[in-house]
C-alpha cells in the first residue's frame, strides 16, 4: 500500500502532470496528420524524454501514444484518410457516416470507445502484469528462450501475410543485434574495427529511421490531396453515446478483449487489433448487410480495440521485456536507458514505479475525454496545416533526436540507413515489426538459448522438461507445423 | 512487386553467405564447443535458405507474390526522396565543419523545395525551424550541437 501511495506522489507532481497534459497535445496533433503513426510520434518522443526522469518519460509515451491512436480517427472521418493506421479499418465506414451527416456520431463513438477500451486495457494490464511478474520470476532461460521464440512466430504469423519474408526480416534483425561485444565470448562481431560499432547498434536511432524517416521519405515519393468532407461547424459529439453502449455492450467487452489480447502478443499491434475487431464485428453483427455503408457498430468494437491493444501491450514489454507492439519496442529501450530494465524483478524492487505507470495510463485514458473532445473541435485547423511544411521538421528533429542519445553523429548515419533500409523492405513486402523483434530480442535469445544449451549438454529434451518451457516450446512448434499439418490433414480424406 | 523478389532474394543469399562465412571466424567461449559465431552462423544460413525459396518461389510466378500496388495507384516522385536523403548526407559530411546553424536551415530549405513550397516561405520556415530545434535542444535539453565555423560566436 505504501507503495501505492508513493506512486500517487511521483505521478501528481505539477511536472509529470505539465508532461502528460503537454504529451496529450502532442499525441493529438501528431495522431490527427496522416502519414505521422503514433510509433513515430513515440520515436520523436524519445530524444526529449531522454533528459527526463523514469516516470515523466514513460507517462510521456504513454499518453501521447494513447491519444495518437485515437486521433487518427479524426482525418478517417473527415478526409478519407487514417491518421495511424490504427485507424485504417474504419477509415471507410467513418468517412460514409460524415457523408451521410453523422460525423459527430463518428468521431464520438471513436471517442468515447477509445477511451473506454483504453480503460478495460489498462485494467488487465494492472491485473494480469503482477500476477505474469509472480510466476515469471521462477523462469528459468528454457522458459525465456521459449517466451522469445514464441514472441518472433507470433509476430511472423499474426502480423504478415507473407510468412517467408517475415522471416527473412526477422533475421535481419537478429543479424543488427550481433553486431557489437555483446554476445557469449565477448567478442567484436561485424565491427570493421569502428569503435562506434563495437557497443552494438543503438535502438533508438534505428527505431528513430524506421519509423519516421521511412515515413517521410514515403511522404515523398507520393503526394495524395484529400478533400475536407466536412464544411459546417460540429454538433455536440456526446449526444447518443449513451444509447450506444446500452445498444452494443457486447461489441465494446468483445472488441476491448481482442485488443488488449492482440495487443499483447509480440509484433502485433494497435493496427492489427483494429482489423481483426472490424472483421470480427461484421461476422457476428445482426445487420452485416449495413457494414460499409456507414454504420457505426464496427467503429465502436474495432474503436475500443486499438486502444486497449496499448494496455495489452505493456504487459509483455513490463513483465518479460518482450514488446506486445513497436512503440513498446521503442519505450523498452527507453525503460532501459532509465534503469528501469523491465522484467518480474521489477515488480518486486521498484513496485511504486509500476503503479505509477499503471496511474499514468488510467490518467491518461480519462484525460482523453476532455482533450480529445478539444481536437475534434479545432480539427479543421490542424488539419489545414500543409504536409509540405512539416516533414522537412520532422526530419530536421529526427536528425538531432538521433545525435543526442550518444552526441555522435553515428547516430544520424544507423538512422538514415535504418529508414531508407525500412523505406525499401516496406515497398518489396517485407514486414518491419518483425525486423523490430529481433533487434530488440537478439541479445536476450542468444543469451538464453546459450546458457540453455549448456545446462542442456546435448540433450535437446531438457528444453520441454519443464512444464512452463514445454507448453511453450510445444505452441511455438505447433504453430510453425500448422501449416503441414493441415494441408496432411486435407490430403487424407482423398 | 514486380518480380523484385528474384533480385532481393539474390542479394539477400550473397549477405547470409557472407555472414556464415565470417562467424566461423569468430571466437568460442572457453571450454564450451560454441561461442559468439553460433547466432550469426544460424541467421546466415536461414538467410540462404530463405532466400532460395523466395527465388524459387518467384521463378514459378507466385500469385500472390506479384500483389501489385494496392490501394489506388498514384504518382510517384521519387526526386523528392532523393533530395531528402541527399539534405541528412549533407548534414552527416558537414555539420562538424559548417555548424548547424549554418548546415540545417540549407538542408531544411532543400527539402521545402523539393515538396514545393514557395521559395520565400521556405526561408522563413527553415529559419524558424531551425531555431526552434536550436533552443530546445542546444538550450534547454543542452544537446552539444556542432558550432563549426561559428565557434568564435560561441
Amino acid at each position: 500500500m505504501d507503495a501505492v501511495i508513493t506512486a500517487f506522489g511521483l505521478v501528481f507532481q505539477p511536472y509529470v502532470l505539465m508532461v502528460i497534459v503537454l504529451s496529450a497535445i502532442y499525441g493529438l496533433f501528431v495522431g490527427s496528420i496522416p502519414g505521422l503513426t503514433a510509433t513515430m510520434a513515440t520515436a520523436l518522443l524519445v530524444p526529449v524524454t531522454f533528459f527526463m526522469a523514469p516516470i515523466p518519460a514513460v507517462a510521456s509515451i504513454v499518453t501521447a501514444t494513447a491519444m495518437a491512436i485515437f486521433a487518427g480517427d479524426i482525418p478517417s472521418a473527415l478526409l478519407r484518410m487514417p491518421g495511424t493506421p490504427a485507424s485504417a479499418a474504419y477509415t471507410d465506414e467513418a468517412f460514409l457516416m460524415t457523408k451521410k451527416g453523422q460525423a459527430e456520431l463518428a468521431l464520438g463513438a471513436g471517442l468515447v470507445f477509445s477511451v473506454l477500451g483504453g480503460i478495460f486495457g489498462v485494467l488487465v494490464l494492472i491485473v494480469a502484469a503482477p500476477a505474469l511478474a509472480e510466476v515469471a520470476l521462477k523462469f528459468s532461460s528454457f522458459e525465456y528462450f521459449w517466451l522469445v521464440m514464441l514472441g518472433f512466430t507470433c509476430a511472423i504469423f499474426i502480423a504478415g501475410t507473407d510468412v517467408l519474408k517475415g522471416v527473412v526480416s526477422l533475421l535481419l534483425g537478429l543479424l543488427i543485434s550481433c553486431v557489437g561485444l555483446d554476445n557469449p565470448a565477448g567478442a567484436p562481431r561485424y565491427t570493421f574495427g569502428n569503435a562506434e560499432l563495437t557497443g552494438g547498434i543503438s535502438l533508438i536511432p534505428l527505431m528513430i529511421g524506421m519509423f519516421a524517416i521511412s515515413e517521410v521519405l514515403r511522404f515523398a515519393s507520393g503526394v495524395d490531396k484529400p478533400a475536407m468532407a466536412i464544411d459546417r461547424p460540429f454538433g455536440n459529439v456526446f449526444a447518443g453515446m449513451w444509447t450506444l453502449i446500452k445498444k452494443y455492450p457486447l461489441q465494446l467487452l468483445r472488441g476491448s478483449a481482442l485488443g488488449t489480447l492482440v495487443g499483447a502478443l509480440p509484433g502485433a499491434g494497435a493496427d492489427i487489433a483494429a482489423w481483426m475487431s472490424y472483421a470480427m464485428s461484421k461476422r457476428f453483427s445482426k445487420e452485416p448487410e449495413k457494414f460499409g455503408t456507414g454504420h457505426v457498430e464496427g467503429i465502436v468494437e474495432s474503436g475500443a480495440a486499438n486502444n486497449s491493444a496499448l494496455g495489452g501491450a505493456w504487459i509483455p514489454a513490463l513483465v518479460f521485456g518482450i514488446p506486445g507492439d513497436s512503440i513498446t519496442a521503442i519505450a523498452i529501450g527507453v525503460l532501459y536507458l532509465k534503469n528501469m530494465n523491465p522484467g518480474p524483478t521489477l515488480f518486486i524492487d521498484n513496485p511504486q514505479n509500476i503503479y505509477a505507470v499503471f496511474i499514468v495510463f488510467m490518467l491518461a485514458q480519462l484525460l482523453m475525454l476532455p482533450l480529445g473532445w478539444m481536437a475534434i473541435k479545432v480539427a479543421k485547423r490542424i488539419l489545414r496545416i500543409p504536409a509540405t511544411l512539416l516533414m522537412p521538421l520532422i526530419l530536421l528533429f529526427c536528425v538531432v533526436g538521433s545525435f543526442a542519445i550518444n552526441n555522435t553523429l553515428f547516430g544520424v548515419i544507423v538512422m538514415l540507413v535504418a529508414g531508407v533500409a525500412a523505406f525499401f523492405m516496406e515497398r518489396w513486402g517485407f514486414p518491419v515489426a518483425p525486423t523490430i523483434l529481433g533487434v530488440v530480442l537478439g541479445t536476450m535469445l542468444e543469451e538464453h538459448f546459450f546458457s540453455s544449451l549448456i545446462k542442456a549438454d546435448g540433450n535437446f529434451l531438457v528444453f520441454f522438461e519443464r512444464p512452463i518451457a514445454g507448453t511453450l516450446g510445444a505452441l511455438t512448434l505447433l504453430i510453425w507445423g500448422w501449416p503441414l499439418l493441415k494441408s496432411l490433414l486435407a490430403r487424407r480424406p482423398n | 512487386m514486380r518480380g523484385s523478389d528474384r533480385w532481393v532474394g539474390i542479394g539477400l543469399a550473397l549477405l547470409g553467405a557472407a555472414v556464415f562465412w565470417s562467424a566461423r571466424a569468430f571466437p568460442s567461449v572457453p571450454g564450451q564447443k560454441l561461442g559468439a559465431g553460433f547466432l550469426p552462423m544460424l541467421v546466415g544460413a536461414g538467410l540462404v535458405a530463405c532466400a532460395a525459396a523466395l527465388i524459387v518461389r518467384s521463378l514459378r510466378g507466385a500469385a500472390y507474390a506479384e500483389r501489385s500496388g494496392s490501394g489506388s495507384p498514384r504518382q510517384e516522385h521519387f526526386g523528392s526522396s532523393l533530395v531528402i536523403i541527399g539534405a541528412v548526407v549533407a548534414y552527416i559530411m558537414l555539420a562538424d565543419l559548417l555548424g548547424f546553424l549554418i548546415v540545417a536551415p540549407l538542408c531544411l530549405v532543400a527539402c521545402f523545395l523539393a515538396f514545393r513550397v514557395k521559395l520565400s516561405h521556405a526561408v522563413l520556415w527553415a529559419l524558424a525551424g531551425t531555431l526552434v530545434v536550436h533552443v530546445t535542444f542546444y538550450k534547454l535539453l543542452r544537446v552539444p550541437l556542432p558550432w563549426g565555423v561559428l565557434r568564435p560566436l560561441y
